[in-house]
């Protein structure tokens, strides 16, 4: 798409075509004293070469620190041509197109994304992206109270164990929309929330149960439990996955005997970089039967007037254009390029790429786990498997055995105490593919380091 | 000029009532109203059991032009949804007065003697009053 400004005679010309005096005239419709007289606080501006010298600066004080966060955002290695390519003028758009005649790549791009996606998490129809991880989770609760006419409680069954953000943005977004979320309690021996813990909801009307998979703790969850308990009580499914763990662990549509009934999660570690939080990206997947009640956009193929395929948007029946308030949300897509880079990285990849780089991440993370719990005072919080991330239970409060590490250049993980005081001194550390031996050794001497001096002093 | 049959009775919001004789009602779409949203690909009746007040939307039909809600002509409790719409949703288009209904209803006590209905002559006048 090119990049055309309008020119001042552009300006002029349309003014006149509206017979409006000035761009000032536009605004007319505002009450005076809404409007705001002078942005106070707002700097003068910079130029491109001041606002780079400035944001560079800025950048270097955050160092090359080695990373052991995860915890929802993962470091993986992203192939030069993922970013060479998305960044294409022909895919530099954060928007699905709407023009279908004028837009056939991006919208093919979309449609492999979709199908991708439906594949890697084993279900039937995948829209063309969410906000985020959260956000896709938060929609997936409002989708499932439509979906599941049965169930009149609109009470949602959150594990304890789903990512804490998650939760919150769920209770943001829909709590005022009736929806009950209700808290399931964790097993603290195993890190996990044990089916037969739910045994006290039989015989209620349950409209939906969220299984995040690996949980908030990188653990594994009993997804077949789970999802034939939530099945045999007429509760729906909505699973909460990392779309690199798919690549080994069974994808929600096969979860139980039946599978899950939507699954969501956040697009991120697929070749979007870390960035302070975003913009990331989500996906939703569902079952065909459930495809009117999910929100977003979603691209079909199709055939022209001459029989020749192509792609479109489809099923619009169920957005805002044309259902107005009764939508099934007011989400469109505006992460398009992160869906473009994601697409890119999978295709890169390949299924069996995603698989080695989810199988190293796997390993290093044992790797590191072996080592920091050699140190004296460390231990390792849940018995049983993980994938990708564990909680360490360390001899001391976390936040400053972490800025001592920070101090060291290492981001050794993420405190868990405000998020879960009742594990007293908790941590969570990840390692992915990105991370050397060297670099876990480095960690594993920087901790027995801090550890020591924190006792000796 | 769309088929309006005289025994049933109309909404001014394009639905079909048909007193069965149980009592009960059974309630569609006009051959005008299929006609005027194309070739439909989906319709949502309600689940058996709900129970409907008058101008509650109860069910939806999606054609390949729009989707528009269905209004319960009268309030009362659903008593079924026309499970074959599941499926086969261009049956409305097909047959909108027979195989076509969209859902029965049990009228709630004095729902039917309050209401002023149309008749299909009355139903007729505001086709033509609406150019159909």
């Amino acid at each position: 798409m090119a990049f055309i400004p309008h020119t001042e005679a552009d300006v002029a010309a349309m003014l006149a075509a509206i017979g409006a005096a000035g761009i000032e005239n536009l605004f007319d419709e505002i009450p005076p004293d809404l409007r705001v007289k002078s942005l106070a606080g707002v700097p003068p501006e910079l130029n491109e070469m001041e606002i780079g010298r400035l944001m560079t600066e800025r950048a270097r004080t955050d160092g090359a620190p080695l990373s052991f966060i995860g915890a929802g955002a993962y470091e993986h290695h992203i192939p030069a041509a993922v970013w060479a390519i998305t960044t294409r003028g022909e895919f530099y758009s954060a928007y699905t197109p709407y023009q279908a005649e004028a837009s056939q790549g991006t919208l093919q791009l979309i449609y492999e994304f979709q199908t991708m996606i439906a594949r890697l998490t084993g279900m039937e129809v995948a829209n063309a992206s969410m906000y985020d991880g959260a956000s896709a989770t938060a929609e997936a609760a409002l989708m499932a109270v439509r979906a599941n006419r049965k169930s009149k409680s609109a009470r949602i069954l959150v594990p304890s164990t789903l990512h804490p953000h998650y939760r919150r943005v769920a209770l943001t977004t829909a709590a005022n929309q009736g929806l009950k979320f209700e808290d399931l309690p964790y097993c603290t021996a195993e890190g996990i929330t044990p089916a037969a813990s739910l045994a006290r909801y039989d015989g209620q009307d349950i409209t939906a149960l969220v299984i995040q998979q690996p949980n908030f703790f990188g653990r594994l969850e009993d997804v077949d439990a789970l999802t034939d308990w939530a099945h045999a009580r007429g509760a729906l499914v909505i699973a909460v996955v990392n779309p690199t763990a798919l690549a080994l662990l069974k994808p929600p549509g096969q979860w139980g005997s039946r599978g899950a009934d939507i699954a969501v999660g956040e697009g991120q570690p697929l070749g979007v970089p870390l960035c302070s939080g975003g913009p990331y990206f989500g996906f939703m997947t569902t079952r065909m039967e459930h495809v009117r009640q999910m929100p977003g956009r979603i691209v079909g193929r199709t055939l022209d007037v001459a029989g020749h395929p192509g792609f479109t948007l489809t099923l619009q029946a169920r957005e805002q254009h044309i259902r107005r308030a009764k939508a099934t949300s007011n989400i469109c897509t505006n992460q398009g390029l992160l869906v473009t880079a994601a697409t890119i990285y999978m295709s890169l990849m390949g299924a069996q790429g995603l698989a080695r780089t989810a199988a190293a991440a796997h390993a290093r993370t044992r790797e590191l786990v072996a080592g920091l719990t050699r140190v004296p005072g460390v231990h390792l919080a849940f018995s049983g498997s993980y994938f990708h991330e564990a909680v360490l239970q360390l001899d001391r409060p976390v936040a400053p055995v972490l800025k001592s590490l920070s101090n060291r250049g290492i981001l050794g993980g993420l405190d868990l105490s405000g998020y879960f005081p009742e594990l007293g001194n908790a941590l969570l550390v990840c390692a992915t593919e990105t991370k050397t031996s060297a670099d876990i050794d480095r960690y594993r001497a920087c901790l027995s380091e801090v550890i020591q001096a924190a006792r000796a002093a | 000029m769309s088929t309006v049959p005289a025994d049933l009775k109309y909404t001014s919001s394009h639905e079909w009532l048909r007193t069965l004789p149980d009592g009960t009602v059974e309630v569609g779409i006009t051959d005008h109203a299929q006609d005027a949203l194309g070739d439909l690909v989906f319709v949502e009746v309600p689940e058996a059991g709900r129970a409907v007040k008058v101008g509650e939307p109860c069910a939806v039909v999606e054609s390949v032009k729009a989707a528009s809600d269905v209004y319960a002509p009268l309030a009362g409790e659903v008593i079924a949804g026309n499970p074959k719409l599941k499926d086969e949703p261009e049956t409305i288009n097909t047959d909108p007065y027979g195989e076509g209904w969209l859902m029965r209803l049990r009228p709630a006590p004095g729902a039917l003697t309050g209401a002023a209905f149309m008749s299909a002559a009355d139903y007729r006048k505001l086709l033509e009053a609406e150019g159909g």
